[in-house]
């Protein structure tokens, strides 16, 4: 392939393809996403598919879509406009219309033009551009059908085959449009479809002839993404759902224990199950279970016959796992809850995301039941917060809530690769056979609190637990008041304890100033541009955001006493914010909230934080 | 540790009792079954750290704390789910589920008939006293059409569950019933429950002297037990009665009683019972036998030996491992595509 002559340094870039559901948008994506970071550029992706498994072909219930940010600099989020849109038919331009950035790039298959197609996708006219107020725009009316039939015309496949790759001539135009070299791309149509050597030319064929097409035409505009500096390593791409699994299979191999997950499925959470089903080879147990009751109470049990045990699930399966959750607590028992959350309540957004869950996760169990709650940021560092999580309930014996979310499970980043021999040994502390003085609820004199986990089979140690209150030391039942007071003491300071393993709060930006935007979770990479941005253009803003909710960090009222206002941004109502109040009363919190089932655009964060500045 | 490294332990029934003080009513047909557990307990000679009793809630749920074992009492309907999950993670130990008609049937019927399904080498015990106990009276799903409950007062409308049935029903490959005043059929039907591989259930008809007191004495009653009540046993024929002279044959599709002796009927013409065979046909007709129509059976009406979760599970992965090139999370996060950044 010739490199082009004249080509425009860019920054960074965003992609969205989109197109029907069967279109093949995501593979499209990920190929794109793949040829960058092999290429050397800072990636993020996110996806955006609807609900329906086949939604309605052509309307705009059923268009899926696929967004990269691609470039030289470190990407932090999957972009909020598109600098270039993908539509494979009007129903993808109708439903990507207000993600288009101003003045930007438009590809969309003309053939797909059809009366039919116009009333399916909502459109009045049939004229789309004027409709959709494009004209100012860099529309590239392309021939994708006929020029995919043209170039399969001698491969002897029938037609319904033909057009099915012709997401791949949409790929070839953008690999033209942004200079990319696809030897990547061939050597996966090789691995993907070596058995059927058809297959593989006509993803060839499609992909230079749209490659071609884009040289051709002229229209186009010529970009390129030089790589990116970034940390010196070993990379590998990897969704927030896989991170998480992974992190999870980490932390029982640095504990030396079976991992035992008892799930069912739920979207956007199941492929967390799946990834660990993926791992039998690593001894990974999957339970897929008959409900999410029994998806943590087989957990429950695991953890009991002492596997490290972990239930996934998203916001209504939480609400079904409470009452188990509190069993745990009581008991005192390791066990890992991963909810990625979604739009809700009830049913609610199935595939959006949404962070409304954290007060769920915090206090939505009966009795004075306190557990430890963490949140990952990014794709990548949901291994890391897996891997805490399971730290954490095993070495303080109780259950942990990590909070991802649709957006961050579903995107995908880059992860630097680090040997495990840099990750901390988990040591839990088991009774010892032949211990004869065991005490289930016994707490070592170090402070942790944390109780003896003595596993069945071991010698000796036959003792019972369960959902009654316990006899301090002893673990019989007991109904004495004062007993009741002393447990509930015990468990809260248990769970306290955990701070010792939380790292101090870090603040992106000046350790004080005019503005402290603080968030938690998977709204990093938007808060995180979004100062960045501010900061360049001389405010005094920093950013605080949080992975540890509880226990928060020990530094945290010193770090949101340095500066003179304090806004919270996060997905939901004021979650967050109302949970700094109870617990540092002495700030004053002003708020920035969105809740419609999609991440922050860097844009209105400015904007909303610049009434503060 | 394989079954056959383990030395056979001596133990009497006391090894079992722990120190905490039985509850439960007196005259109440648990503290029998909590007997015959023990005894059955201490015949089997397995270690008894190996033992984990696990129960929902309920009256007969307060078990656990009264067995010198690993126990766990949960929360109300899940102790299938724990004791799937404590017996999936070790195969190796032996997890006596203890549940009651409510706990097992009402909110833990979705786990009762998976567990069944999955058949989980699990000892699934149902104490049946047909009534809520420790709510103090209200009625269960095993409660008879048109009883009078505290929630019931003018009689229920609804038809009970038939625990065989329902096992059967669930693909169960083992189903025994026991009676509380029966210690030794009852501990013998226990040992059966813990040597069949899956999952075992055994419903045993309790008797609840607060709240429905004498629901099974159509079966118990002391002139009528003999003709009311069918002791199965595998290869043996189906006889009973005061006179011994009854028995179970087949009729155009049905059971029926027979008289040996009368009517030209011989004991040839009489059942044996085949508690093996995989068709539960005649097994659900058994266990759906009800008085004072028919005598009610008990023992061991079904138990069918075939491949358990936990084992397959366990055989699966080690396929897996030995057919894997990653053994370790090093070689995972290092596989399929990768790149340097240099």
């Amino acid at each position: 392939m010739d490199k082009k002559a004249n080509v425009v340094e860019k920054e960074a870039v965003v992609i969205r393809f989109s197109g029907d559901s069967g279109d093949g948008m995501q593979l499209t994506g990920n190929l794109f996403t793949d040829e960058s970071a092999l290429f050397g550029n800072d990636v993020a992706t996110f996806p955006d598919y609807p609900a329906e498994i086949r939604a309605p072909q052509g309307t705009v219930g059923g268009v899926s879509g696929f967004q990269v940010h691609f470039g030289k600099r470190k990407i932090h989020t999957p972009g909020d406009y598109a600098d270039v849109l993908v539509a494979m038919n009007p129903a993808a331009l109708m439903a990507n219309r207000r993600w288009i950035k101003k003045g930007g790039t438009v590809i969309t298959d003309v053939d797909t033009f059809t009366e039919k197609n116009f009333l399916k996708a909502g459109f009045k006219t049939d004229d789309p551009i004027t409709e959709l107020k494009l004209e100012d725009y860099n529309v590239i009316l392309a021939p994708v059908s006929t020029l995919t039939k043209e170039a399969l015309k001698d491969s002897g496949l029938d037609n319904k085959s033909i057009l099915r790759s012709k997401n791949m001539f949409a790929l070839g135009i953008c690999y033209n449009l942004f200079d990319k070299s696809f030897e990547n791309t061939f050597n996966y149509f090789e691995r993907k479809f070596g058995k059927k050597p058809q297959i593989v030319e006509a993803n060839k064929k499609v992909l230079q002839a749209g490659y071609d097409y884009a040289s051709n035409v002229h229209a186009l505009p010529s970009y390129r993404v030089e790589p990116a500096k970034i940390e010196k390593g070993k990379y590998r791409s990897i969704s927030g759902n896989q991170a998480t699994a992974w992190g999870l299979l980490a932390a029982a191999e640095k504990a030396n224990l079976p991992l035992f997950c008892g799930s069912y499925p739920i979207t956007p959470a199941t492929e967390i199950l799946q990834y660990i089903a993926e791992r039998q080879d690593l001894g990974a147990k999957t339970f897929q279970a008959e409900d999410e009751i029994a998806g943590i109470c087989t957990a429950i049990g695991a953890s009991f016959a002492g596997n490290f045990a972990v239930t996934t699930t998203s916001g209504p399966g939480l609400a079904l796992k409470t009452e188990a959750a509190g069993l745990a607590v009581i008991t005192e028992l390791p066990l890992v809850i991963v909810d990625v959350q979604r739009g809700g309540p009830s049913t609610g957004l199935p595939t959006k995301t949404e962070q409304a869950d954290l007060l769920q996760a915090l206090y939505s169990r009966n009795g004075e039941s306190p557990l430890p709650v963490i949140a990952a940021s990014s794709p990548a560092d949901c291994f890391e917060y897996a891997f805490q999580a399971g730290r954490i309930a095993l070495e303080h014996m109780t259950p942990v809530i990590l909070l991802t979310d649709g957006f961050i499970a579903n995107g995908t980043a880059p992860m630097r690769i680090k040997p495990m021999s840099e990750y901390p040994t988990i040591t839990p502390r088991f009774a010892k056979e032949g211990n004869s003085n065991y005490q289930p609820y016994g707490r070592p004199s170090d402070g942790s609190m944390t109780r003896e986990w003595a596993i069945p089979g071991t010698k000796g140690l036959e003792h019972r637990i369960g959902g009654l209150e316990k006899m301090a030391v002893t673990g019989t039942v007991s109904y004495v008041p004062e007993n009741h007071q002393v447990m509930t003491d015990e468990r809260q300071a248990k769970v306290d304890q955990v701070v010792v393993k939380v790292p101090d709060q870090e603040v992106i930006g000046d350790a004080s100033g005019d503005l402290l935007v603080v968030g938690w979770g998977s709204t990093y990479g938007h808060l995180h541009d979004a100062v960045d941005e501010l900061r360049t253009e001389g405010h005094k803003v920093s950013f605080a955001n949080f992975n540890y909710i509880n226990p928060l960090p020990k530094n945290t009222a010193d770090v949101l006493g340095r500066f003179k206002k304090i806004v919270v941004a996060e997905l939901n109502s004021g979650q967050f914010a109302n949970y700094l109040r109870i617990n540092f009363q002495q700030f004053e919190y002003n708020q920035y909230n969105k809740v419609q089932g999609l991440p922050f655009t860097v844009e209105e964060l400015k904007e909303a934080f610049k009434k503060y500045l | 540790m394989s079954e056959a490294n383990i030395n056979v332990q001596q133990y009497t029934a006391a090894d079992f009792k722990s120190d905490q003080e039985v509850r439960w009513c007196p005259g109440c047909g648990d503290h029998a079954v909590l007997n015959a557990v023990q005894r059955a307990m201490a015949e089997l000679g397995k270690p008894k750290e190996n033992y984990a009793v696990i129960s929902g809630i309920g009256c007969s749920s307060r078990f656990p704390y009264y067995m010198n074992t690993y126990g766990f009492h949960s929360i109300h309907g899940r102790a299938g789910a724990i004791a799937s999950g404590t017996k999936t993670a070790n195969p190796n130990l032996s997890v006596w589920q203890i549940t009651g008609d409510g706990d097992a049937l009402a909110i833990g019927g979705n786990h009762f008939i998976h567990e069944v399904r999955r058949n989980v080498n699990l000892n699934v015990l149902l104490f049946n006293n047909e009534i809520y106990g420790l709510t103090k009276g209200q009625y269960s799903p095993t409660t008879k059409f048109g009883k009078k409950t505290k929630t019931s007062p003018y009689g229920t409308i609804e038809q009970p569950f038939k625990v065989g049935q329902l096992t059967l029903g669930a693909g169960g490959t083992f189903f025994a019933r026991a009676l509380d005043n029966n210690i030794k059929h009852a501990t013998q039907t226990f040992i059966e429950a813990e040597k069949h591989n899956g999952t075992s259930v055994v419903e045993i008809l309790v008797n609840c002297v607060i709240y429905a007191d004498q629901t099974h004495a159509l079966i118990t009653d002391k002139e009528h037990k003999e003709d009311r009540q069918l002791y199965l046993e595998h290869g043996k024929k189906m006889i009973f009665g005061k006179d011994n002279n009854k028995g179970i044959a087949l009729d155009h599709g049905r059971l029926k009683i027979v008289t040996i002796g009368e009517d030209g009927i011989t004991e040839a013409d009489v059942l044996t019972h085949d508690a093996k065979n995989p068709d539960p046909t005649i097994h659900m007709m058994l266990s759906n036998m009800q008085a004072p129509e028919m005598p009610v059976a008990f023992g061991v009406i079904r138990s069918v030996d075939t491949f358990t979760y936990e084992k397959a599970l366990e055989a699966r992965i080690e396929e897996t491992k030995a057919a894997s090139k990653i053994h370790s999370m090093d070689e995972l996060l290092n596989s399929g595509e990768t790149w340097k950044v240099e």
